[in-house]
């Protein structure tokens, strides 16, 4: 190194050259399979490139060989923390493609599951997230009420996490008696849960010295990078697919959308905490129109198995289940886009119907996917530890981004 | 609703005569087709004008059909949050033609575009970066599409003798099994297994 010129005598490390770092895809903080390439100068964040589809399974290329029943359960499989959320898309698709109306009861069923759905994904987003930045204790009381809302899940359908439960025309089954009075009793226990990790984070300052101001999104990135969810709403848009374009029967709740000011991880993280306490008032209600109203949960139909007893008892009604569950039931042709509002975002399925048992094309459009494409824009100027925070504030999960 | 969608229709058609192919309502959703040529022009038009304000860009898809002579349609989903509108545009894609990037209008386009160049082979001109995204690093073929079997090409495992990773071509023990449920009875546009003598007699 000494010859030559006087400049040739600087030492590797002195030719400052931007470092390259591989952050996953077995980081913890990268929730799941994420492999972010990261350009840094310093500790400051240049450059981030996100290489997903670690987890691709080809959802959708095995939905278009399978019938519309049998597509239902990859639906649990997509964002694994709020499973029927994701089921509810495709229902509705198949619904609105049939013209099936389904039952009060089972739209009432759905509401509530597809609530507690959503506190079981913010817990675990607030929680983790907060792990993410450095504080152990709020995934382990956060997963603790989680894991009461799974057993209710259990309870519902007989799994805790790929349920299965939502079918085109209503749900699989109706709720056991006791089922709706426990949840009402959980979702009064609930709010000293939620003020427990409130108080653990809300004004602790470490928190708040990694969240606050880290990751603004000013309403025109939002739009600009096709941001939906609490993504949207933490820079003070109330845009929320359960009000401004209502599904199920959503409109005659009473319910508050709650808006961030400044759109970074900090707002983010109070709108799923308020989001939570909506939820809680949204169920309530649900169960106590549920026990006002008793019913059929399922559309019977071309669509829905007949019931157990008709089935000992009559022939065509044998005839129905088997053909439904080898040969499945047919949906017209045409073209449907079908929207939920799953806790992470707009969760969307485009689905493309040719007359047959099976869908011709089905695109899953998963809000993680939109917000991790805005990684590198929103990462850039960060220093390297925010990188976490960010990743959490997105809530990804690797099962609805690759698919 | 459905008197509310084709009133903006009628308006888009109005105000972009040259862009709109044709346009429908179906199931409370609108669908306009557009040409190839006009795509970035209406996508911009929809997004910067006032009354329309189509400013998220929510999905952007392709569907494979072999059987037509353009093959693919590119399927574009817009949102309008300011309207509280959704619209769908639809342009029919020949096998070798470019698709003009939708990158410098919304910024959102630049994974989609990738996902759709990875999943059926479009290849989109102006994008900044069109490599695969989802499936493998060095995976061949376009998965999406309807040639292309569920079952894929090559399979991978841990090789314990050479320590690492190694592809194979997919080796089944039991043949894929794929049912067909089309009745006969309501026409099947293909000769069934075991008719072939039937139309060889005459």
């Amino acid at each position: 190194m000494m010859d030559g010129k006087p400049d040739d005598a600087l030492t590797g490390e002195r030719k400052l050259r931007n470092f390259n770092i591989n952050f996953g895809p077995q980081h913890p903080a990268a929730h799941g399979v994420l492999r972010l390439v990261l350009e840094l100068d310093g500790e400051i964040v240049e450059r981030c490139d996100p290489h997903i589809g670690l987890l691709h399974r080809g959802t959708e290329k095995l939905m278009e060989s399978r019938t519309y029943l049998q597509n239902l359960p990859y639906f649990d499989r997509l964002d694994y923390v709020a499973p029927m959320n994701q089921e509810h898309a495709w229902c509705l698709a198949v619904e609105r493609l049939t013209g099936t109306e389904i039952p009060r009861r089972a739209s009432l069923i759905r509401v509530l599951y597809s609530e507690i759905g959503r506190i079981l994904n913010h817990l675990l987003n607030v929680t983790t997230q907060a792990l993410d930045v450095g504080a152990l204790t709020p995934p382990l009381w956060g997963f603790e009420e989680r894991e009461k809302l799974m057993v209710f899940y259990e309870r519902a359908c007989g799994a805790r996490l790929h349920a299965a439960y939502f079918r085109p025309g209503g749900v699989h089954q109706d709720l056991p008696p006791d089922l709706v009075d426990d949840i009402e009793v959980w979702a009064d226990e609930f709010p000293k849960a939620l003020a427990d990790i409130d108080g653990l984070l809300t004004e602790n300052r470490i928190f708040k010295q990694r969240n606050v101001d880290i990751c603004i999104v000013s309403q025109q990135e939002a739009l600009d990078w096709g941001f939906s969810g609490v993504m949207v709403r933490g820079s003070g848009m109330a845009w929320d697919l359960r009000r401004s374009q209502p599904y199920e029967c959503y409109d005659e709740f009473d319910f508050q959308i709650p808006v961030g000011k400044n759109g970074d991880c900090y707002d983010r993280y109070l709108c799923r905490m308020a989001e939570m306490r909506e939820s809680l008032k949204i169920i309530k209600q649900a169960c106590e129109k549920l026990r006002a109203e008793p019913g059929e949960v399922l559309a019977r139909g071309k669509l829905t198995p007949p019931s157990r007893g008709e089935m000992k008892t009559s022939m065509e009604a044998l005839i129905h289940h088997f053909k439904l569950y080898t040969e499945g039931f047919r949906v017209p042709e045409g073209e449907v886009y079908a929207a939920v509002e799953a806790p992470k975002g707009e969760f969307g399925v485009y689905l493309v119907a040719d007359g047959t048992n099976r869908p011709y094309r089905a695109k899953i459009r998963a809000p993680g996917y939109l917000h991790l494409q805005a990684m590198d824009h929103v990462s850039k100027g960060h220093m390297l530890a925010d990188v976490s925070a960010i990743i959490g504030t997105m809530d990804i999960v690797f099962g609805e981004v690759d698919r | 609703m459905s008197a509310e969608l084709s009133e903006l229709a009628a308006g888009i058609e109005a105000k972009r005569p040259d862009c709109v192919l044709s346009k429908a309502v179906a199931f409370g959703e609108l669908t306009v087709e557009v040409a190839l040529s006009s795509l970035v022009g209406i996508v911009d038009f929809l997004k910067s004008d006032k009354t329309y304000r189509f400013a998220t860009l929510v999905d952007i898809t392709a569907v494979d059909y072999p059987e037509r002579e353009a093959r693919f349609d590119m399927v574009y989903h817009l949102l309008s949050m300011h309207r509280n509108r959704r619209i769908r545009l639809k342009v029919a894609v020949h096998e070798n033609e470019f698709v003009p990037s939708l990158t410098d209008v919304h910024a959102s386009a630049g994974w989609f575009e990738r996902e759709v160049f990875d999943m059926f082979g479009i290849l989109f001109s102006g994008h900044p970066d069109l490599r695969r995204i989802l499936t493998d690093y060095g995976f061949q073929g376009h998965p999406l599409r309807k040639d292309f079997p569920t079952t894929g090409f090559v399979e991978v495992r841990h090789d314990e003798e050479l320590k690492r990773v190694v592809y194979e071509p997919v080796k089944l023990v039991q043949e894929y099994r794929q049912f067909d449920f089309m009745s006969p009875w309501e026409g099947a546009n293909y000769i069934l297994p075991g008719d072939e003598q039937a139309g060889a007699k005459d």
